[in-house]
């Protein structure tokens, strides 16, 4: 089962929420807990959930995109390429071909369409892949290098790399339900969109302001109703702000499935790199009825499905 | 006229809080100079949201909407079923997953198609069209600081780059136009293209960042970011008392890359208050927190202004 945890808005409690999660269930006794855990930092220009779960890195892969290499001795200028690529990454000047490895996509499309085959497709590296264990857990993160524009392409190799190919399979609660966290970054736009595809459910945490709502909304209509995913809501910090999130849910009908209340010892142990449910125990067996209220969700989900 | 941009590598760490509060200092010390009456036309300050899928600014600003228009932002392939053979050649040239074999014919996940045209040049039976996307929606509106640039990019649209550069660009004529002394944005989370687009031409970077593991880390992304381009950097540490030792960890690693600490606020929850009632926080209270911005507002004046302060004491003389 796959569990993107989005929001919207930034600095909500995502990571908080997405690590506090997969340590309540992976605190579950040897019979309930799932064989295979799986936590993806997916906030690949800000990867912050290596802070709270400490894991040992044992891999690390670069990953790029495939770029052009203009082949000067086959090369006729002829501009083809240049016309061809919709991102601008190739101009033809005179006798200079100039590439712009940064806006180029890596489409492809140019050295498809070169008609003397001058066009070679190298390697150009936007960002590392790492991957290793925090106890039970398998984590892995991407991670863009600073002065790069492009976050997707990370995150489509971080999913294809780490997610075990049968992961939707087995939602109920069975040993052989395979939890994957993805923690998304915030925002609306192409990254997290690529965060939440393929995803089983999409949690969303929010706080109770306007700021909160506002992007709340934008959320759920990528996640519900472009892709077409089952969501509910985390109230973090409840109580700080006004009604709006709890009459918004309620309108649209979208479960709150947990609320954490405005509490400055949670606030304090986050600056210092502590997990919630580590600051507060008693929070751990909130987030296993979390858990299972979104296996339960998702299951439902399926059923209507196969109906 | 100088461009400042509000940032902040992590999210939710008090851009817009900032930004909505520096808009109000601004506008109040700049209108009040004398040397230069102003009219309503001649604002000293124009305003853009570049965070453009999750545009918070006008929440606190209450904006009355004066034009809008619309994005176009890039194409998406679409495939005619009566043309398609099911050759399957344009899922084998698409690197996006975005086309793959329909009920009758190939189809494209709009989703997931980059607009690349790949496919659209390779269909040996010209069944694939592109057609450009109606992304969004930007908007000049009139706030009591200052006309304010902003954004909509609608649900799961890509560009959003393209559409920052569009809302900067038309804030910077805007002051060119009217004289303003200042452009004043807000800028996206993250480290990305938006962040990148939103930078791009500034005057200094303002990094809005929380004493916390995650800030820290992500105040060294964003500044290598903006180092990157060139882009002088100032430091506000948000929430500053929530974990003072941290808060000194932040001040001296600005200090070993020469980067300024123009102030700290305090956390309060009179700037959820604020919020809530849809007031930028040093309109709200005069408290600590609105002591604080003030003394960010001279430290950006300072660092910013400072040459045409220098020539309006001059002009006073």
């Amino acid at each position: 089962m796959k569990i993107a945890v989005a929001s919207g808005k930034g600095g909500t409690g995502k990571t908080t929420v997405a690590v506090s999660l997969l340590l309540s269930v992976a605190n579950l006794p040897d019979a309930e807990r799932p064989t295979q855990l799986t936590f993806l930092d997916c906030d690949v220009e800000a990867p912050n959930a290596h802070l709270f779960l400490h894991p040992e890195i044992n891999t690390r892969e670069t990953v790029g995109i495939q770029v052009p290499e203009i082949d000067a001795d086959t090369c006729t200028h002829c501009g083809t390429c240049a016309k061809v690529c919709v991102y601008h990454a190739i101009a033809v000047l005179g006798t200079q071909v100039l590439t712009f490895p940064q806006l180029c996509h890596g489409c492809g499309s140019c050295s498809l369409n070169c008609p003397t085959g001058a066009i070679n497709e190298v390697l150009n590296v936007i960002g590392t892949i790492e991957r290793g264990s925090a106890g039970p857990i398998e984590f892995a993160q991407g991670t863009m290098n600073v002065g790069e524009p492009m976050a997707v392409p990370i995150i489509s190799q971080l999913k294809q790399w780490t997610i075990p190919p049968d992961a939707s399979n087995g939602p109920g609660g069975t040993a052989n339900d395979r939890p994957v966290i993805l923690d998304a970054s915030p925002g609306t736009a192409c990254p997290v969109v690529e965060s939440m595809r393929g995803a089983d459910f999409v949690l969303m945490v929010t706080e109770p302001t306007p700021f909160g709502l506002h992007d709340l909304r934008l959320a759920v209509e990528v996640a519900r109703d472009e892709l077409g995913l089952p969501v509910g809501v985390v109230v973090n910090r409840d109580g700080v702000g006004d009604q709006g999130v709890d009459d918004y849910c309620q309108a649209e009908d979208i479960p709150i499935l947990m609320r954490i209340p405005l509490d400055r010892r949670i606030a304090e142990a986050y600056s210092d790199g502590e997990t919630l449910v580590e600051t507060l125990p008693e929070y751990r067996a909130q987030f296993k009825n979390l858990y299972a209220a979104i296996e339960r969700m998702v299951a439902d989900k399926k059923g209507k499905h196969a109906q | 006229m100088k461009q400042l941009v509000v940032l902040s590598g992590k999210g939710g760490t008090g851009k817009t809080t900032v930004t909505a509060a520096l808009a109000h200092l601004a506008f109040q010390d700049l209108s009040t100079d004398l040397a230069h009456p102003r009219t309503h036309d001649q604002r000293p300050l124009v305003l853009a949201d570049a965070d453009v899928d999750a545009a918070n600014l006008e929440l606190v600003l209450d904006p009355t909407r004066q034009e809008e228009h619309k994005f176009m932002g890039g194409q998406v392939a679409i495939i005619d079923p009566e043309k398609c053979t099911t050759c399957g050649i344009c899922a084998d040239v698409c690197r996006f997953e975005a086309a793959m074999p329909g009920d009758e014919a190939y189809r494209v996940d709009a989703l997931a198609c980059e607009g690349c045209a790949s496919c659209f040049y390779q269909c040996p039976e010209e069944a694939i069209r592109m057609e450009e996307q109606h992304a969004g929606m930007w908007f000049c509106s009139d706030t009591r600081f200052g006309p304010l640039f902003h954004a909509h990019l609608f649900a799961a649209q890509e560009n959003s780059g393209k559409l920052v550069t569009l809302v900067k660009q038309h804030a910077r004529l805007r002051a060119l136009d009217t004289g303003a002394a200042l452009v004043l944005v807000d800028g996206p989370p993250g480290i990305g293209c938006p962040v990148i687009s939103a930078s791009s031409g500034m005057d200094l970077a303002l990094h809005v960042v929380e004493p916390t593991v995650s800030g820290v880390h992500d105040l060294e992304r964003i500044m290598g970011t903006t180092d990157h381009f060139g882009i002088p950097s100032l430091v506000a540490i948000n929430k500053a008392d929530l974990n003072p030792a941290r808060a000194d960890d932040i001040a001296a690693f600005c200090a070993e890359r020469g980067v300024e600490v123009v102030g700290r606020i305090p956390y309060e929850d009179v700037v959820t208050k604020a919020m809530v009632q849809g007031h930028p926080v040093t309109e709200y209270t005069n408290g600590p927190v609105t002591e604080a911005l003030r003394d960010i507002w001279e430290g950006i004046k300072e660092r910013t202004l400072a040459d045409r302060t220098d020539a309006l004491e001059e002009v006073t003389r």
